[in-house]
């Protein structure tokens, strides 16, 4: 490696970073909070015995799951300001990605809250409880330990997807990497960069699921 | 030390919960209790009354419904008709749908230990055993563990407050199921095939417990496979089969000169398997 490539990887390494710390993370952190409280409204609402109730969450899920994210990211950004509604990018990217993660993660929560044995209800109910107050207290705490590794998967994917913000002109860290590129013309060395960074983010989220997951395993039985 | 304090930990049923009007009235009055299943019928008019302090064992075939009259006291299940009262102030007709209020009344008067225990995973053992009387009945939380200790000091199992319910043995689970449903103060215990899913020496412990507390007064109500145990310790046992009771009487009477030749054969099954 000649010494003028080492020093364009170290001094790109700087705006790269900065993206993934200002642009990547937050993005994804903000996105995944607020579509997991979308997520556990649609998974109550597919459970609910309301036909429509569960009809509008079924058809909200269909359509988030059937239809490209990318394609979602664009209606929001440039097809809205036809309408009248102009959103600016990162607001954009934070609605596309929550409405996404919502689709994705009532599904994961649907499934956990199902797979909760139907004797924990039963006890909750012999306890005296309301329906509401055995989903709080006895069911949810449970599902969330069995939703923890499907969960996780779904963030560590969206941490990926954020790059696609990069199209809708969000700095973050794609974004960085793409202009460095341009401006160097050293298209495999900063695009080899990025994937780096993403890598190395995505590992350390990995590290933090497995203690996550071996926590939360102590009050199972094996 | 107060009345209360002395109090604590004790075996004993409440005086409360429908106490005060003895009037000669059973605790428990079941009438012509019906339930089905989609097209099976799993009840066909069932009838069962009993008095405070006695204990009535549930025996039948499986499939007899016999656990499905268990669990329509509890309001597990929705009988589809009949009444059901417990004590003086609850009284549903399962002619239209019980309210909410009065599902809540009726498990506030009994409290079911469960074949498989269904202690929550995610919790302690204390932790289990408060959370009625905490977060449903709303008692002083200081109050509710002071009575938990109590109560799990005299099952031996005082040493395992801190434990999660997977930690525990069979035997030692069931005996905190049993002592979850203590803590709410019911009227009316509930216990559907305790033992069933215990290994047999574990058994013994689960059964002398529940020996115990019939003869501290508690009004029980037992689905159990275990004939020498009902006759030991129940006052009355009824042989359900088909969705009715067959055979209702003296465990003496009932157990070894049955009058129907249904009970006969169920009994002969069990107490000659080979």
């Amino acid at each position: 490696m000649s010494q003028a490539t080492w020093d364009l990887l170290v001094e790109s390494l700087w705006p790269i970073t900065l993206g993934a710390v200002r642009g990547t993370i937050p993005l994804a952190l903000m996105s995944f909070a607020l579509g997991l409280v979308l997520a556990l409204v649609l998974a109550l609402m597919r459970l609910s015995s309301r036909w429509w109730l569960s009809g509008v969450a079924r058809g909200y899920i269909s359509v988030v799951r059937g239809t490209p994210l990318l394609v979602q990211l664009f209606v929001i950004f440039y097809g809205l300001p036809s309408i009248g509604v102009v959103i600016s990018p990162w607001p954009s990217a934070v609605i596309a990605f929550s409405i996404n993660v919502g689709g994705y993660a009532a599904e994961v929560i649907r499934a956990a809250i199902l797979s909760v044995p139907k004797g924990q209800w039963e006890a909750a109910y012999m306890i005296g409880m309301s329906h509401r107050l055995a989903l709080r207290r006895i069911i949810l705490p449970q599902a969330a330990r069995v939703s923890v590794p499907p969960l996780s998967n779904t963030f560590i994917s969206l941490v990926k997807d954020t790059s696609l913000a990069s199209l809708i002109l969000v700095t973050e860290l794609f974004r960085q990497a793409q202009q460095v590129a341009a401006f160097s013309q050293e298209f495999m060395l900063l695009y080899l960069e990025a994937a780096g960074v993403y890598w190395v983010i995505c590992l350390a989220l990995s590290t933090v699921q497995g203690s996550l997951e071996k926590r939360l395993d102590r009050y199972v039985a094996h | 030390m107060s009345p209360t304090d002395a109090a604590h930990g004790s075996l004993e049923p409440p005086a409360g919960a429908g106490a005060e009007d003895e009037g000669g009235r059973p605790l428990l009055r079941v009438r012509g209790l019906r339930k089905s299943f989609g097209s099976t019928e799993v009840l066909r008019s069932v009838d069962l009354s009993l008095d405070r302090g006695k204990v009535l064992a549930l025996i039948g075939p499986s499939g007899s419904g016999k656990t499905t009259v268990l669990r329509c006291l509890n309001g597990l299940e929705i009988a589809d008709g009949g009444t059901l009262a417990v004590g003086e102030d609850v009284s549903v007709d399962f002619a239209s749908r019980p309210t909410r209020r009065q599902l809540a009344a009726l498990r506030d008067r009994s409290a079911m230990v469960f074949q498989h225990y269904n202690l929550f995973p995610h919790k302690t053992v204390l932790e289990n055993v408060i959370e009625g009387p905490v977060v449903v009945q709303r008692r002083p939380r200081t109050e509710a563990v002071a009575d938990a200790e109590g109560l799990l000091d005299r099952v031996g199992l005082a040493q395992k407050r801190d434990a999660y319910p997977f930690e525990l043995s069979g035997g030692q689970q069931q005996r905190v199921g049993i002592v979850r449903a203590l803590a709410l103060q019911p009227a009316l215990l509930l216990f559907d095939e305790p033992t069933s899913a215990l290994d047999p020496e574990l058994v013994g412990d689960v059964l002398g417990l529940i020996k115990e507390l019939a003869h501290e007064g508690w009004t029980m109500v037992i689905v159990t496979h275990e004939l020498q145990f009902a006759r030991e310790v129940a006052h009355e046992v009824a042989f359900v089969d088909g969705g009715t009771i067959v055979e209702h009487g003296d465990p003496d009477l009932v157990l070894r000169a049955p009058q129907q030749e249904r009970t006969r054969q169920f009994v002969h099954r069990l107490l000659h398997p080979f």
